[in-house]
């Protein structure tokens, strides 16, 4: 293996990049926090998926079936090799990270959790770490709480000992990384303390899985959830793995075919795990998309992945330190950032940032990210994002520092 | 339509200084509405006299488009009939400041503050007014602006 990425050469795996927008401009394409560009590879998994083995998987003992129910269990032990999980039946697939939490919430959470009971989530969570849990404890008149932020964007851990001496914690649930600030969580902090209070910890690792090596062996946590399209998988296709023991003391999630035993007229028996959680004719295209992306992943290696990330983010920092009016936002820590930077002119609206840098073919998001908790607490309506991902080269960041020099020439800055 | 006109000397001004940009104490009417995925967000203020809009407010955030906009929009209401200010089309505003030919994703920025104005207006003479048909009528408008 070579001591770097070849970022010329990973480049060549995605077509998209070869295309321009806006007036003949080549495409910068620096919003990997919401979803990543697909390879050669995953496309021509599916397609072939398509075009050679398409067939409902499970049942038939027809060839075609038989090729694909192999290729969507394969994926399964992809994941578990990628996650290092030693147990493939907690693998279970559904449609998103978003998907995965909604199921935990209500098929663990409307068994275990009860009035008074509480809730723990962070100030930098994604709307979807955090609805599922208000209508979970609204209907079980239990409580949610916040791990605040401090002013590098960091957890406040100490707010954690406050609600776990309160015994009431059943749950708490914290992205591995922010998708506005970047901002790794200190997991092995919060595992060890939720441990010594017997309480259940949930990690959503949309963020982190396609960025950093994590390994569910030896992190500690219950559950955990991604995504497949962050991580150069197809849109629709996420994982949640939950921890054997937990996953037993589950109810179903969704009822219907192949989640099945035996059904009668008025009871049923459920699958053996994890197919008691896939409810249904899955998404077996993107599984096997998404198997392809994890190979791909595997090829490059996790380590060169986050350190080409690491030193792409340093450079931007620094480079986007000297535009006038920059604000950014979030740890200068690299050891506890992703690739992720968020940022505001001092009164620009994110929107026509987004909108005058995408002139120079610079994709960039620009809103609040779904995470209006945060935006909250930072006190803005909305920032710019950039986000980047092992195709992004100095050159996409030159190009993003240009075009922000003009808006702030355009704003009079 | 290309940003860079977008983006021109009247929308920056009017973005960093918006005209009749603040709050009225007691007015007579009041209503706020905002955009969800952009988080745009204005509060519209009236108060109405013999018919007619005797002094009109704006305060939120939002973008330079949403802001010049409800500049210009808070600008031809002022001392206008009520009628009149019924009569008022996204066009009116749009041409106003150019931008006719403004993209889809950027049209709700240009239009939350109309779409404000015709709710608020819509409140008053429901409360106001024993004409309902016509009211209605302005409710409709609003909801279907974008």
């Amino acid at each position: 293996m070579q001591a770097q990425l070849s970022i010329e050469n990973i480049r060549k795996d995605f077509p998209i990049l070869k295309r321009t927008v806006r007036d003949n401009k080549p495409l910068v394409y620096l919003d990997n926090a919401s979803t990543t560009q697909k390879p050669n590879q995953v496309i021509d998994a599916i397609t072939n998926y398509y075009q050679t083995f398409n067939a409902n998987i499970h049942r038939a003992v027809y060839a075609l079936a038989e090729e694909a129910t192999t290729a969507y269990e394969e994926t399964r032990d992809k994941i578990a090799n990628f996650l290092n999980i030693p147990n493939r039946e907690e693998i279970i697939f559904v449609r998103g990270t978003t998907e995965a939490i909604n199921l935990v919430a209500y098929a663990w959470g409307r068994s275990h959790v009860k009035e008074g009971d509480i809730i723990v989530t962070t100030e930098y969570e994604h709307h979807s770490n955090i609805v599922p849990w208000q209508l979970l404890v609204q209907e079980k008149r239990a409580k949610l709480e916040y791990i605040e932020i401090d002013e590098n964007g960091e957890l406040k851990l100490d707010q954690l000992d406050k609600y776990l001496a309160t015994g009431k914690v059943k749950l708490v649930t914290f992205s591995l990384m922010s998708n506005v600030l970047g901002t790794i969580s200190d997991a092995d902090t919060i595992i060890s303390k939720c441990k010594n209070a017997g309480v259940l910890t949930l990690i959503d690792g949309a963020q982190a899985v396609p960025h950093m090596k994590v390994n569910l062996g030896t992190l500690g946590c219950d559950f955990f959830a991604f995504s497949g399209h962050k991580m150069l998988g197809p849109t629709g296709i996420g994982v949640l793995w939950v921890k054997k023991q937990v996953l037993e003391t589950m109810s179903p999630f969704h009822g219907g075919g192949d989640m099945i035993r035996e059904v009668h007229k008025y009871e049923t028996t459920w699958n053996d795990l994890p197919y008691k959680f896939e409810a249904g004719t899955p998404n077996i295209a993107d599984v096997i998309g998404l198997g392809a992306a994890i190979d791909y992943l595997t090829n490059l290696g996790l380590d060169k992945i986050r350190e080409h990330e690491v030193e792409l983010t340093k450079y931007a920092l620094e480079k986007m330190s000297h535009v006038k009016g920059m604000k950014i936002y979030g740890t200068k820590d690299l050891s506890k950032r992703g690739g992720v930077i968020s940022f505001n002119f001092s009164d620009v609206h994110p929107h026509d940032v987004a909108q005058i840098i995408d002139e120079e073919g610079i994709a960039v998001r620009s809103g609040h990210h779904c995470a209006q908790v945060l935006m909250e607490k930072l006190d803005v309506a909305a920032t710019s994002r950039a986000s980047f991902y092992i195709y992004n080269t100095k050159e996409d960041v030159d190009a993003l520092v240009n075009s922000l020099e003009k808006v702030a020439r355009l704003f009079k800055l | 339509m290309s940003n860079a006109d977008i983006y021109h000397e009247m929308i920056i001004d009017y973005s960093r200084n918006p005209l009749n940009f603040g709050q009225i104490e007691n007015p007579d009417v009041t209503f706020h509405d905002s955009n969800p995925l952009c988080g745009d967000s204005i509060d519209i203020d009236m108060n109405i006299k013999e018919n007619k809009i005797s002094d009109i407010k704006f305060h939120g955030r939002g973008c330079a488009i949403c802001m010049a906009c409800s500049s210009v929009l808070t600008e031809i209401t002022k001392g206008k009939d009520i009628d009149e200010v019924k009569k008022i089309t996204k066009n009116d505003v749009l041409s106003e400041l150019g931008l006719e030919n403004l993209q889809a994703v950027r049209i709700k920025c240009a239009l939350l503050s109309l779409k404000v104005l015709k709710y608020a207006l819509y409140s008053y003479l429901a409360k106001h007014m024993s004409e309902t048909g016509d009211v209605d009528k302005l409710k409709e408008e609003a909801a279907n602006l974008y």
